[in-house]
């Protein structure tokens, strides 16, 4: 673990919490100590001007870019309504673990759940924030948004390079009234590791074994075929650019490029186009009720409405943090924008957390976090 | 009189006072040079050190598997090592002859009122941050490339034999080659403006005997400036292919980013840099952060192996040449 919080800390530090990473770091560590401490002198000198505000700020979290746009507004909204300040930075699922795991923000947050018996390794409690969708997005000359149905074993085979003409018989048999070209896919994919990578496969895992036991799941795996883009705004770029191009973005994304997203066929067998009530009818099917620490991954939900991708972002904390006023501040700040953040969530085209879900939420606070 | 025993000691004083100088002076310079050696060995030991999970797990496999799977842990600098070397070289292919050519222009050819201009603009590519490079070629050359360019070399040169199968392939527009093509547009100024000053301090009266003795202005660059300058240019080059090899931004837009191991020029691959800068913040175990910090020793070989072995041959030919 050593060097994983030695190098958390240049990222962080480089990133604008050189005071907090030097004054709160990470346990002694000896055969790091002395490059540590050298880098992060470099760091606080580089960093100098930003560390006042980030030591300035009540509550510090950092993790997903998925819900960056989201914690942006709420934290403004929340500065405005108590005057307390929230700063977040979007570094990323796994940096937003690797972060919390060295105690160096109040908050991580990642698009995939961390495992219960992880969590109480760190002493961590987890709970989702916000609910979103990865969809399917593609280029194909002539096809409009919503108009081409897929489903999940055809988009494995796509994403394994076994189907690699839009005009391939099981596309056709989908799609009796599109006139599809004889064209090449290309796949398109995200080449860093990412949490929108980590609920897509994790889809093609459930309705592929195939996808399963080649492939596997995680935020970065090893793609069969396909061309990488850096972020969701890589994929998009790309899939705009190359005519024949299949990729998956947030669903944010495909709106704001107007991209041309596809239907896809649920597990309940009926064909959804993605929007809100489709993720919505996700959340609101999955069984929360039965997942420790709300350790549950939302694809392929149950439902006659469920989008099949349907994606939870998840927030860490401490049970016993080492700084427990950042960590009440940052309860406080989620139990604000539960209470008062839904309207800024559906206009981000996120999807607020269902009431029920909330309270189960608040019941496992007052379970885990003593603060 | 007694002046000349009073300035004796004066220079004495002034001579050991100089030697004293002398000295430190020599220490100085002693010690920044050693700074580069020890910075060096230091940056090189500390990626050693950080990639030891990955090469201790791996061992010498580890430079020649093509493997790179985050989910079941396996990790191989092929493919990131392979299409490194393949886009610098392109890269150099393409800006060597260029920028000799935008030199020899600016020093031999060109008019007097135009060298000042062009030679400032080269500086000022020099200094476009690479994330530009990046996003024309992405959005510019890309979709020039992808529609007029690539199918022509698909269809024409993917036939021919032996070397066919270097431009066979989709033609998507993002590949080796176009990342070997942003990269040469991205070394040009360098390796040109360093050429463009050295001619420049080429002593006039050898260019005009030559010119005198009746040789063209090809002969008076070809055979007196370029013997004159060559050590000289040849660390332009170099300073040229170091940055061909390290670039990171500019290949990570238009390369691809696939771990595929491929001869076609026209397909995606990686380099090793950008698959640091893609997949750093993210990696997830800590054998995924130690293959990447291996990586980067890697290619901090791979820099030092290619930039020895053009040395060794550029000895060669110079003892070929008897000069």
């Amino acid at each position: 673990m050593s060097r994983a919080c030695h190098i958390a800390n240049i990222a962080l530090s480089s990133d604008g919490y050189g005071m907090r990473a030097s004054t709160r770091g990470v346990a002694p560590v000896s055969k790091f100590q002395s490059l540590r401490t050298t880098t992060l002198t470099l760091a606080l000198v580089l960093a100098g001007g930003f560390a006042s505000a980030a030591s300035a700020a009540d509550v510090t979290g950092a993790g997903a870019s998925f819900v960056y746009p989201i914690m942006s507004k709420w934290s403004s909204d929340y500065a405005a309504a108590t005057s307390k300040k929230v700063n977040y930075q979007s570094i990323g699922s796994g940096g937003g673990i690797a972060q919390i795991k060295a105690g160096t923000v109040d908050f991580g947050s990642s698009d995939a759940p961390m495992k219960p018996e992880e969590l109480a390794k760190f002493g961590l409690a987890q709970f989702p924030s916000v609910i979103g969708g990865v969809v399917p997005v593609v280029n194909v000359p002539g096809i409009q948004a919503g108009a081409m149905k897929l489903d999940g074993p055809l988009l494995a085979d796509i994403f394994l390079g076994k189907v690699t003409m839009w005009n391939d018989p099981r596309i056709v048999e989908l799609n009796s009234g599109l006139q599809l070209p004889a064209k090449k896919i290309t796949v398109l994919h995200r080449a860093d590791g990412s949490g929108t990578t980590f609920n897509f496969v994790n889809y093609l895992g459930k309705v592929s074994p195939e996808w399963k036991t080649k492939v596997g799941e995680g935020t970065a795996v090893k793609w069969p075929t396909g061309i990488g883009g850096k972020g969701n705004e890589g994929v998009a770029a790309y899939v705009k650019q190359i005519a024949g191009g299949i990729g998956y973005v947030e669903m944010s994304y495909a709106l704001q490029n107007k991209m041309t997203y596809t239907r896809m066929k649920n597990a309940a067998g009926n064909f959804i186009v993605p929007s809100d009530d489709s993720f919505q009818a996700a959340a609101a099917s999955a069984d929360w009720k039965n997942a420790k620490d709300f350790y549950l991954v939302m694809t392929n939900a149950p439902g006659e409405k469920s989008w099949p991708i349907t994606a939870t972002n998840f927030i860490l904390m401490y049970k016993q943090p080492k700084n427990a006023a950042g960590a009440k501040n940052a309860k406080d700040f989620f139990t604000w924008a539960y209470a008062n953040g839904d309207a800024a969530a559906k206009n981000l085209d996120y999807v607020p957390l269902p009431d029920a879900l909330v309270q189960q939420i608040e019941g496992y606070w007052a379970q885990n976090l003593k603060y | 009189m007694s002046a000349i025993p009073l300035d004796i000691e004066a220079l004495d004083t002034r001579s050991s006072r100089d030697g004293r100088a002398d000295r430190s002076f020599k220490w100085l310079v002693g010690i920044a040079g050693v700074f580069v050696l020890v910075s060096l060995v230091a940056a090189a030991l500390s990626m050693l050190w950080g990639g030891r999970l990955a090469f201790e797990t791996f061992g010498f496999k580890f430079l020649w598997t093509d493997a790179w799977d985050p989910v079941n842990q396996q990790f191989g600098a092929l493919v990131p090592i392979y299409g490194t070397l393949v886009t610098a070289f392109i890269a150099m292919l393409i800006a060597v002859p260029v920028s000799f050519g935008i030199a020899m222009f600016l020093t031999e050819v060109a008019p007097k009122w135009l060298r000042g201009p062009v030679g400032a603009a080269i500086e000022l590519l020099a200094g476009i941050p690479s994330i530009i490079y990046g996003m024309w070629g992405l959005f510019v050359l890309v979709p020039v490339l992808s529609e007029h360019v690539y199918p022509w070399v698909d269809e024409h040169m993917g036939t021919w034999p032996f070397v066919g199968r270097f431009f066979a392939g989709p033609p998507i527009g993002l590949g080796m080659g176009t990342a070997g093509l942003v990269l040469s547009v991205m070394v040009i100024p360098f390796i040109a403006s360093v050429m463009r000053e050295v001619f420049l301090t080429v002593p006039g009266r050898l260019k005009e005997s030559a010119y005198a003795l009746g040789s063209t202005r090809w002969e008076v660059v070809w055979d007196v400036v370029l013997p004159y300058t060559r050590s000289a240019v040849i660390g332009g080059i170099f300073l040229g292919l170091g940055r061909a090899l390290g670039e990171t931004m500019a290949v990570t837009f238009v390369l691809g980013n696939a771990h595929e191991l491929t001869t076609s020029l026209l397909m995606p691959g990686n380099s090793i840099a950008a698959t640091i800068a893609n997949e750093f913040s993210e990696a997830d175990s800590e054998m995924y952060r130690s293959s990447l910090i291996a990586l980067g020793f890697v290619l901090f070989l791979v820099t030092f192996v290619v930039l020895t072995v053009a040395r060794l041959m550029l000895r060669q030919l110079k003892k070929r040449e008897g000069t």
